[in-house]
């Protein structure tokens, strides 16, 4: 475990040592010119506005990390064969896989924890912090949850494809993700009874993004159960499981030509 | 007897190219070879030989197609056996963002020291490659030298008792090659078994006690430089100065390299005596007298051509 815990500082030094977290700035920029427009154009829905922003931003950079960092963090060290010593050392491909998909959540975890903590800051702005708001904060660990799910996927993919590729498959699993629901329920005249067992059986396959989206509810202060923290708690680690052992299962059979 | 540090039998690796993979090209054939406890072993080819496929293989970071090695007696499929082995890739590139030091100590992690001991060996490491001052400086503004010597440290770091070396001197200045010499004979000194790829032939002369040489993916050569090579002399050359006037040298001349007033002269050991004697009564300086033997790259280069000269014969037959 040590082993791992070594390759994910390091992929954590790697992302702060190339000022990924400088996408902070960006997003504090935003929410400070929120706040400031809010103010003037929506009375009586300060938080709803505020806190939609917010978490859309939160998730949509955590997005972009998560895609193309995640797909760089097993390619890049690849194509500039910066792996080619460290595994010459006694370290299991898996742990550095682990290691590596660690570093990164981390990094997101890090990244997503003082992005809330400015849209905490801007919400005080506009109007007093109640226990309502912490539905806001549930909404933030469910868009990390989402964030490990597609680190998970991109790691996946770039074990046996090239990051183009990789970038592709997972932003069109994670965009297929969010109509998981349609999918199952979906009725068309058109539609043949083996279409629909095929669109059933895909939407139960398919990593379910739809589940984390809980940003209409947070935005309205309503307060969410925990029963779906707990049931996306274990969603996301059973998947990410799987994900992990299949991308450690091809690459532990890769050449590293 | 002890057994072989390094046992390779019958490794083979093909690749699948082409649509579909269908097609095969095989980079290394049936390779069987091992390399004593304690030795420094030379493994020469031309590029594209199967040199760092070979190397490749033993550190794990392809899967053979066929064949096994063992390293200290372990398969090389066995994660422990990293523990002893210490491995430079060709050209190799590092993390950039670290500086030398923070590498050295991320990689001394893999093992398993002390913090005290950890860092005594990253300091020890560093001085040893003559980094000691450029410690603290990110691995991005290192020149290739540089990255060569850090590559060398983070593989002796903790003392493996195989280090295997692709090819340590390219890319470096004649310093830079003394200074690696140095290393690997410090490592033989030190009971290690060292096991490098080169081309550069007259290092392998210089370290080696023995050289496997690969041509084409397969092993055409292996034993002691002297032993592999027609050490019988083919004569002697003499080097000499002459200011002209005999008329009886003109034949022996005629046959000479001539540079100014010097003359390079290569003569079957038969003819030696004679020839000193004609040179002498006709009055020529005799500055030196060398043995002439086939060199590493004589019998380097008679294989590679004759590999060349039957991939041709193969190519026009259209076998």
């Amino acid at each position: 475990m040590n082993r791992v815990a070594v390759v994910a500082w390091n992929t954590f030094r790697e992302a702060v040592r190339d000022r990924v977290l400088y996408n902070l700035v960006f997003f504090a920029l935003v929410m400070m010119a929120a706040a400031v427009l809010v103010g003037q154009i929506s009375i009586g829905i300060e938080q709803l506005v505020i806190v939609t922003l917010g978490l859309s931003a939160i998730s949509v950079i955590g997005l972009l990390i998560a895609v193309f960092i995640g797909v760089s963090l097993v390619s890049k060290e690849m194509d500039k064969r910066t792996l080619y010593a460290l595994l010459a050392k006694p370290v299991r491909r898996w742990e550095f896989l682990l290691g590596k998909f660690v570093g990164l959540v981390l990094t997101l975890a890090l990244n997503t924890a003082a992005m809330a903590a400015g849209l905490f800051v801007v919400l005080r702005y506009v109007k007093p912090l109640e226990r309502a708001d912490l539905a806001v904060l549930v909404a933030v660990y469910f868009i990390l949850l989402k964030l490990a799910l597609v680190v998970a996927l991109a790691l996946l993919f770039s074990c046996y494809t090239t990051p183009l590729l990789a970038i592709l498959f997972t932003a069109g699993l994670y965009v297929s993700g969010l109509f998981v629901e349609e999918m199952r329920t979906y009725r068309s005249e058109t539609m043949t009874p083996a279409v629909r067992a095929i669109l059933r059986w895909l939407s139960y396959v398919l990593p379910n993004f739809q589940n984390f989206d809980v940003m209409a509810s947070a935005a309205h202060g309503r307060s969410i159960p925990g029963a779906l923290i707990l049931q996306n708690t274990a969603y996301a680690a059973l998947y990410c499981t799987v994900l992990l052992a299949s991308a450690s299962v091809i690459f532990s059979r890769r050449n590293l030509k | 007897m002890s057994s072989p540090a390094i046992e390779i039998e019958n490794l083979t690796k093909d690749y699948p190219f082409g649509f579909l993979h269908l097609k095969k090209k095989t980079s290394l054939e049936g390779l069987s070879m091992s390399v004593e406890d304690g030795e420094v072993f030379g493994f020469l080819g031309p590029n594209g030989a199967g040199k760092t496929t070979t190397i490749k293989l033993l550190v794990g970071l392809i899967f053979p197609t066929a064949g096994t090695a063992h390293i200290l007696g372990k398969p090389i499929s066995d994660i422990s056996m990293h523990r002893d082995i210490g491995y430079l890739p060709e050209q190799p590139y590092f993390y950039d963002y670290l500086t030398a030091a923070e590498l050295l100590d991320y990689f001394a992690r893999f093992h398993e020291f002390t913090d005290t001991e950890r860092r005594e060996r990253v300091q020890r490491m560093l001085k040893k490659v003559g980094l000691e001052t450029a410690r603290k400086i990110q691995l991005r503004k290192y020149s290739k030298g540089m990255l060569q010597r850090v590559g060398l440290a983070q593989a002796i770091l903790h003392d493996p008792k195989v280090v295997i070396l692709d090819e340590p001197m390219s890319g470096l200045d004649p310093v830079g090659r003394r200074e690696v010499r140095d290393i690997i004979l410090e490592l033989k000194n030190e009971g290690k078994t060292v096991m490098f790829s080169t081309h550069i032939l007259s290092d392998a002369e210089m370290l080696c006690d023995r050289v496997g040489v690969i041509v084409g993916g397969k092993l055409r050569g292996i034993g002691a430089p002297d032993e592999i090579v027609d050490m019988k002399s083919h004569g002697m050359e003499i080097l000499f100065e002459y200011g002209g006037g005999d008329a009886n040298l003109r034949a022996l001349l005629s046959t000479a390299t001539q540079t100014g007033k010097r003359y390079r002269l290569q003569v079957p050991d038969e003819q030696v005596y004679a020839t000193l004697e004609q040179l002498r009564s006709a009055g020529a300086r005799i500055l030196s007298m060398t043995q002439v033997k086939a060199s590493l790259e004589e019998y380097f280069m008679h294989l590679v051509e004759a590999d060349r000269a039957q991939a041709a014969a193969v190519e026009v037959s259209g076998k």
